[in-house]
């Protein structure tokens, strides 16, 4: 056994608290070390030459390093072990950082504890036995859930490289809230301009199929082999006869509040959700069609053209096989009628952000004129409320929805466009508009557009002589303040959805608190997901604007790209194995795999025993743990690999 | 200054006069306080420059035309040359004092500053410089406070800062048509 053993300064990540040359001799002293060496950087390029020449000159088989968490570098590593001909699992980190010099001050007491994770890292390295990966096949296919222009954008991109892609939106249109928009900051470019021809070229894509008014309902399966189902719910109108006229939804004599107008007017049974929408067909609302609940009416199958209402269609559920998954699932406002200060949604006039988008609309609800809801008239002070529900700890919301700042912005200008005698008011707290021609936007807003920025947030807003009076404070003058305003918007902050939510859990890939999904890392690895082979984009993520998130579509795009560019796949051999002669065929190891890798397999004498999928297998050791007889190992985590390394913790070796 | 300010009753008026007297745009300021960082009178007086500007912006006119701050300033113009907006802030306090003086906005703790500025200008007129001692002769007699800063006198005298008769330029006709035309 020849043992080597490298500690990392990381800079003075690790040596400001732990003194790594005390470790390093005393790593020297260890049964089986050879060598012990303290690097600056043991994952720069001198470095890695430093291990790989110890490796060569010492005739090293094992190696131990002493850095930072697997989850940064241990590929990197790994691959230093490989091209000194090694095989790469005969090495064991000790993250000497991040569970170590990173949250202790102590030093005295650190460099004790990181002694004791490298007598554990070597006591478990003389165990490591080599391991051989294997492959699989790589399936070509992609598919996108969620229609937005996260969506939309990685979905092109892929397919404009020449691979299958299927996209899967929930509504009945793909667009997001971005169809909602009329002009888009930093630009003032029109959204409808720039989104609907990527709408079209996605539907007329030779390499996508899409799918809207459809759901992922279950996944399977592994990175490069994911079998996936998809709902398609019944639109009750049959897409090839369809002509898209319209006629139905105008003679329906039902009406319901319109989604996507959020609530500002209705639409009917049959509708289609927006002039623009992709499909553009339209869809019944199986809950209120009466002739779908008590078989009355059926008025649009009569004025239908082409015959193309079909009352008796069923949900369809299709069964596909993906090598890749992009979630682009987007996100929602906050409930902002917890805020009893403005008002519970009690007041008609005061209104959202989103609602706001559809009234600047051009082919919104009021046409593009601003004209607010109660009475319909012109509004002449519109008061601009920041930060409502976002920073807002109190309310269980920390964070900062990072675009609020900026569409408030938005709105003194479009308002001042349409309404050149209107005073625009924005109450906010910080002004952020940290991007590319960001800050000059608000400048822009303030000087040439003559919006009044009042710094603070506003208590409350109420009723009087049948205007909306809000008490707010002016904190750069320390005095408080009161406005009387025609019509109030509030920039009610983003939040993940229930939606991505359920989805995450049938995806098995991980989210926060607020519904947003969680990066594999926030720095290195920001559009994977906890699970390989699954990527995130766009706001499903966390909030964020339209450049950030084609950004990061694309960015999804090539990483999904380079997945499929291979034809094999390695495996990982971190996987847990059953061993036929101890299985009792008890099968509790079934029931607490998450990621449904065991099987049953039946031997030559009808006796039933537990199998590892290897290709499922995600190496967790749940199996391990609960086998009763001991039946599982785990590789690379082998009963006696862990004693090993528990013996190196109490062997209680000279310091 | 204390009430609840009613953003609906801003004085439009009092904006646009402010804004076309010293050609500034009031909204250009974003209340980042470099000119207060820098003012030399900032710390003695209620309302700093950037407050100043604050309370323009909001159209506040009766307390910003009365405060000490438009006399007190010394038009070092270094609010000016540091303002990263280019507001020309020496300007707008120049505007302000000719509107407090249009609008006779007097106030018993701006009057001595406002005597000074007289007496000052009286003796510019006079003389064509600053004559120091018969100045503050008459500002301290005026002001009722005959011994002020007596104890300065006999170190200045030493040094030869302060002459006990005036001195006058030249061309003292020249002078006359100036302050005529700026009068006029
Ligand atoms: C009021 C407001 C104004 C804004 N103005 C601007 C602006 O001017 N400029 C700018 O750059 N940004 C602006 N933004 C930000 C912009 O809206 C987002 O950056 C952008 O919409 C994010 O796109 P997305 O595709 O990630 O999400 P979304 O637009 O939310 O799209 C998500 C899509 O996924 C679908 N979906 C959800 N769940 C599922 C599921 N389980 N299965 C299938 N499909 C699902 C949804 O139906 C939707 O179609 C604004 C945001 C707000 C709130
Ligand atoms: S972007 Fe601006 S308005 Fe929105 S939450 Fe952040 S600070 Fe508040
Ligand atoms: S320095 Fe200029 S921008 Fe800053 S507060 Fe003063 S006037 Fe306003
Ligand atoms: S010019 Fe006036 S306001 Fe500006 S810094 Fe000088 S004293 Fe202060």
């Amino acid at each position: 056994m020849k043992i080597g053993v490298f500690i990392c300064h990381c800079g003075n990540n690790i040596s400001a608290a732990v003194g790594v040359e005390l470790v390093a001799r005393h790593a020297l002293r260890l049964p089986g070390v050879v060598c012990a060496h303290t690097i600056h950087h043991a994952c720069s390029e001198p470095g890695q030459l430093l291990i790989q020449k110890c490796i060569r000159e010492k005739g090293l088989n094992r190696v131990v390093i002493g850095a930072c968490s697997p989850r940064v570098h241990e590929a990197t590593f790994q691959r230093v072990l490989v091209q000194a001909g090694l095989n790469p699992y005969l090495l064991e980190l000790a993250n000497l950082r991040e569970q170590c010099s990173w949250v202790h001050e102590d030093r005295e007491a650190a460099t004790r504890k990181a002694i004791d994770l490298i007598d554990m890292a070597v006591g478990k390295v003389a165990r490591l036995q080599p391991l051989l990966s294997s492959k699989v096949d790589v399936n070509k296919r992609t598919l996108v859930i969620g229609g937005g222009i996260a969506g939309i954008q990685a979905a092109l991109d892929v397919a404009d490289s020449g691979h299958e892609v299927v996209l899967v939106e929930r509504t009945p249109t793909i667009g997001g809230n971005m169809a909602r928009m009329d002009k888009v900051f930093p630009t003032l470019d029109c959204s409808a301009c720039i989104l609907t021809p990527k709408m079209v070229e996605l539907a007329t894509h030779p390499n996508i199929t899409l799918h809207t008014y459809s759901e992922v309902e279950q996944v399977s399966g592994f990175v490069g082999n994911f079998k996936v189902q998809i709902r398609k719910k019944a639109r009750l109108v049959d897409m090839e006869k369809c002509t898209g006229c319209g006629a139905c939804t105008l003679k329906c004599p039902i009406k319901a509040p319109a989604e996507f107008n959020l609530g500002l007017d209705k639409r009917g049974a049959v509708y289609i959700p927006f002039p623009q929408a992709v499909p553009h067909i339209p869809v019944i609302d199986k809950s209120i069609c009466t002739y779908v609940l008590k078989k009355k009416c059926g008025l649009c199958q009569k004025i239908c053209p082409t015959d193309a209402i079909a009352f008796e269609q069923q949900d369809e559920v299709l069964e596909e096989e993906f090598g890749a998954i992009i979630v682009a699932t987007g996100y929602e406002l906050m409930d902002w009628t917890v805020y009893g200060e403005y008002g519970h949604g009690k007041y008609k006039d005061v209104i959202t952000s989103l609602q706001y988008e559809r009234i600047l609309s051009a082919s919104g609800p009021t046409g593009g004129h601003i004209r607010r809801p109660s009475d319909g008239k012109e509004p002449e002070v519109i008061a601009i409320i920041a930060c409502v529900g976002s920073r807002d700890a109190a309310h269980g919301r920390p964070y900062c929805s990072s675009v609020c700042c900026m569409y408030s912005a938005k709105y003194a200008m479009l308002t001042r466009e349409h309404l050149p005698n209107s005073r625009v008011y924005i109450f906010y707290m910080d002004i952020r508009a940290y991007s590319k021609m960001y800050e000059e936007f608000v400048q822009r807003a303030q000087e040439k557009y003559g919006a009044n920025y009042v710094r603070g947030r506003v208590s409350k807003v109420f009723e009087r002589n049948g205007r909306l009076v809000l008490q707010g404070a002016d904190t750069l003058l320390g005095q408080p303040v009161e406005l009387e305003a025609d019509l109030v918007v509030l920039a009610v902050g983003i939040t993940g959805t229930a939606s991505t939510i359920a989805l995450a859990k049938k995806l098995n890939i991980s989210h926060d608190e607020y519904g947003f999904l969680t990066e594999s890392h926030p720095k290195l690895r920001p559009v994977e997901s906890s699970t390989p082979g699954i990527f995130i984009a766009g706001a499903c993520q966390s909030p964020k604007d339209i450049p950030l998130t084609v950004a990061q579509a694309s960015s999804a795009a090539s990483k999904v790209l380079g997945l499929i560019s291979h034809d094999k796949l390695e495996t990982s051999p971190l996987v847990a194995e059953v061993n036929i002669r101890r299985c009792v065929g008890c099968f509790r190891c079934l029931d607490v795999c998450p990621f449904s890798a065991i099987e049953e397999q039946v031997l030559r004498d009808g006796s039933k025993v537990a199998r590892v999928n290897p290709a499922l297998c995600q190496g967790c050791g749940l199996c391990s743990a609960i086998c009763p007889p001991a039946a599982i190992a785990l590789s690379g985590f082998t009963d006696d690999q862990l004693i090993s390394q528990m013996e190196g913790l109490c062997s209680q070796n000279p310091v | 200054m204390n009430r609840t300010l009613k953003l609906n009753q801003v004085d439009d008026q009092f904006i646009k006069q402010i804004e076309q007297n010293s050609g500034q745009k009031l909204n250009n300021c974003y209340q980042c306080g470099k000119c207060t960082a820098g003012c030399p009178i900032a710390h003695s007086t209620e309302f700093p420059p950037h407050k100043i500007m604050r309370m323009l912006q909001l159209g506040i006119k009766e307390p910003v035309l009365a405060s000490a701050t438009i006399w007190l300033c010394l038009s070092c113009v270094t609010c000016t040359a540091r303002c990263p907006k280019e507001v020309d802030l020496a300007h707008i306090m120049d505007s302000l004092r000719e509107l407090a003086i249009k609008e006779g906005v007097t106030q018993a703790r701006k009057q001595p500053i406002k005597l000074f500025e007289k007496l000052f200008l009286d003796a510019i007129k006079q003389h064509g410089k600053l004559y120091e001692m018969g100045t503050l002769a008459r500002f301290n007699l005026l002001t009722l406070q005959p011994v002020k800063d007596l104890e300065l006198l006999w170190p200045l005298l030493k040094k030869g800062k302060l002459k006990f008769t005036p001195e006058s330029i030249n061309d003292l006709e020249k002078l006359a048509q100036i302050f005529k035309s700026s009068q006029s």
